[in-house]
């Protein structure tokens, strides 16, 4: 299971990383959305990978901290995921005003002399 | 008495963020009482700030005997719970934050928050967001804080209209979002391996590990330090910086100014705690060095002021990155100090170029790079007649003749500030460094050592020659020029801005010591440690939100 979970973080980032050079806005918003999905998961992922075990207590007794997983790193994740979700957001809406402004979707708002 | 002024630790925080979330529902014409509202809530946390500073002095011992306030945020005890810490260093910069915010603010009300777009709201979340990453003893805390304050310079950056505005914003936006990332990938990783992200909590843990999970966590704290350089402004990372704070809106591009401090606080913070790494410190020190270089050459290629106050950010940033880098202890307290002042500085330089170019609303301020004999342009850009919205919104300020005489005094003054001259405490600063660099660096560190001091001696030089090229073009050029009009509100927070850095430089033997005390706190991290896991969650913390 690691080696398929490390191996969908490594395509993910790289296709984020080499998608974030790119020169079209749009291009840019997808590899943002891309390395914070891979950043995700790597998150989630310091957790340690668990099966069948529940990240909340049940019952008030003395547990076996060893029968449950990490909570913390969910709670990081949903952080995450809701603030890269707004800035993404905000994202989008400065790349369609650039677009609006320069008639281009160029990063730096004019096509690059030939 | 002692538990109502506990809360106050939580006080700076809270105040922007309650004062920020009640603008946003008031209607548009409602101005005078944002108005109100955010100068109050700015001078409260000004006295707030002196109360902290006071109250974690040596002078105060009745609250927090160690200088070190805990407050545990819902009562939780500290490496579960998110707790917040005011020490010195955090007093320091709370207050640097306070008085900045004050001045910008009274600046930003003579005209600047009209148009448009929610400022006040914006203006008081991104004083939230520093406080609260000042503040905070969580590293993933500050990663919020971080986030919180970023997105409120996103908005606030984006203030105004035009193309290169949008476009050098999008760039600020797409490299932040960037350094996000990485801070959370290093976050992740420190998680990953120590079990917590308490910063106190974490001193203690790194220092206990395994030799085989040591290298995974100095890989998570160095990809956290490049998410801290990227808002520090360190070469190569700061391309983004001289585009998005020339274009930024006076006041806007005003506050900017505390925002590269962030940081190099956080700097400060985690690697004094995390305990100071050879190699990480000489990778400071050069990329420091690279970042002063750089940033002074780009000082003299630069022909508009706001640009030429943004490298000049850059050069303070490059000092201060290596002189940290240097490794020496007792250069601590001249480095705060030497932020102190250059913060006030660029702030109010900020705020003078917003008054002497009054066509940047109009025009893009950026000269397109490949304009051809740019000089006429240039010319023009300053102050000569042109058609300016001002001149129509019926509240314009009278034209007082004594008005070119202010801005150039106060031009002269920023201008010694940044270069470091006598009899202004930027001399103090610099030579407080220098002096330091050489005088310790007396074993192997001595190269590093004088080619510090003689990189901050040339790009000093190298301002005063870009500073007096602008100069002249302000003030002395023979082009016909209007006066520009200014109002008192404009010209008090620079005037006090001046005066308080006057009084920095009179009363720098006082502020000097509280530095070194702060200093010497910072690289004795056992009494914060100590303090942060010892602390009892006060009896009625959890009244608080």
């Amino acid at each position: 299971m690691e080696i398929v979970y490390a191996a969908v973080i490594g395509v993910l980032a790289g296709s984020g990383v080499w998608l974030i050079l790119r020169p079209r806005t749009f291009q840019v918003l997808l590899g943002l959305m891309l390395l914070s999905y891979a950043i995700n998961l790597f998150i989630f992922g310091m957790g340690r990978l668990a099966q069948h075990k529940p990240p909340l207590l049940v019952g008030g007794d003395p547990v076996d901290p060893a029968l449950y997983a990490d909570p913390v790193p969910q709670a990081l994740v949903l952080t995450a995921i809701v603030i890269g979700f707004a800035t993404t957001a905000l994202f989008l809406v400065v790349l369609l005003a650039l677009r609006g402004q320069t008639g281009t979707d160029h990063v730096d708002g004019q096509e690059p002399a030939e | 008495m002692n538990t109502i002024l506990q809360h106050l630790v939580v006080l700076p925080i809270l105040v922007p963020l309650l004062c920020g979330a009640a603008m946003l529902f008031m209607p548009e014409a409602n101005r005078t009482t944002r108005v109100v509202l955010a100068l109050a809530s700015v001078l409260t946390q000004l006295l707030i700030a002196i109360a902290l500073l006071y109250l974690t002095s040596d002078a105060a011992h009745f609250i927090w005997p160690e200088g070190v306030g805990v407050y545990a945020i819902g009562a939780w005890k500290a490496p579960f719970g998110i707790v917040l810490v005011v020490d010195r260093l955090s007093a320091v910069m709370l207050t640097l934050v306070a008085i900045v915010s004050v001045t910008t603010l009274t600046y930003a009300v003579a005209r600047w928050d009209r148009p448009g777009q929610p400022f006040h709201s914006l203006f008081q979340l991104l004083i939230m967001g520093l406080n609260g990453a000042f503040l905070t003893g969580d590293l993933f805390n500050l990663f919020v804080f971080f986030e919180v304050l970023l997105a409120a310079s996103y908005g606030l950056l984006l203030r105004g209209t035009g193309a290169e505005r949008i476009k050098y914003g999008m760039h600020y936006i797409a490299v932040n979002l960037v350094g996000s990332l990485l801070f959370l990938i290093g976050v992740a990783l420190i998680y990953g391996v120590a079990g917590t992200l308490n910063m106190a909590d974490l001193a203690g843990r790194a220092a206990a590990l395994p030799r085989e999970d040591r290298a995974l966590f100095d890989a998570g704290a160095a990809i956290l330090g490049v998410a801290f350089l990227v808002k520090a402004g360190s070469w190569p990372l700061n391309f983004w910086l001289p585009g998005a704070y020339s274009i930024a809106q006076a006041p806007v591009a005003s506050i900017f100014a505390l925002m590269t401090k962030v940081g190099l606080y956080a700097i400060l913070r985690v690697g004094t705690l995390l305990g100071e790494d050879e190699t990480l410190a000489a990778a400071l020190l050069y990329l420091g060095l690279a970042t002063l270089v750089s940033a002074t050459i780009a000082i003299l290629a630069a022909k508009h002021l706001a640009r030429l106050v943004s490298f000049s950010v850059l050069v303070s940033m490059g000092i201060l990155l290596a002189a940290f880098g240097l490794r020496i202890q007792s250069l601590t307290g001249p480095i705060i100090f030497y932020m102190i002042v250059s913060v006030l500085t660029t702030s109010t330089f900020f705020m003078l170029t917003g008054m002497t170019d009054r066509t940047r609303i109009t025009d893009p301020p950026v000269m397109p790079q490949d304009a051809p004999a740019a000089a006429a342009p240039v010319y023009m850009s300053y102050g000569v007649k042109k058609p300016s919205v001002f001149h129509d919104d019926g509240e314009v300020g009278i034209a007082i003749p004594a008005t070119m005489a202010f801005l150039g005094l106060a031009f002269v003054c920023c201008a010694l500030l940044i270069v470091g001259l006598p009899p202004l405490p930027g001399f103090i600063a610099k030579f407080a460094l220098l002096s330091g660099a050489l005088r310790e660096a007396a074993d192997g560190s001595r190269v590093a050592g004088w080619t510090f001091s003689i990189a901050v001696l040339l790009s000093g030089f190298a301002s005063l020659i870009a500073l007096s090229r602008v100069g002249m073009r302000l003030f002395w050029s023979v082009a016909a020029r209007s006066t520009p009009r200014l109002r008192v509100l404009e010209a008090a927070p620079v005037a006090v801005l001046v005066l308080l850095c006057l009084a920095l430089g009179v009363a720098a033997d006082p502020v000097a010591r509280y530095l070194d005390a702060t200093a010497r706190s910072l690289h004795q991290p056992d009494t914060y440690v100590r303090t942060v896991l010892a602390a009892r969650a006060h009896p009625d913390a959890g009244d608080a939100p």
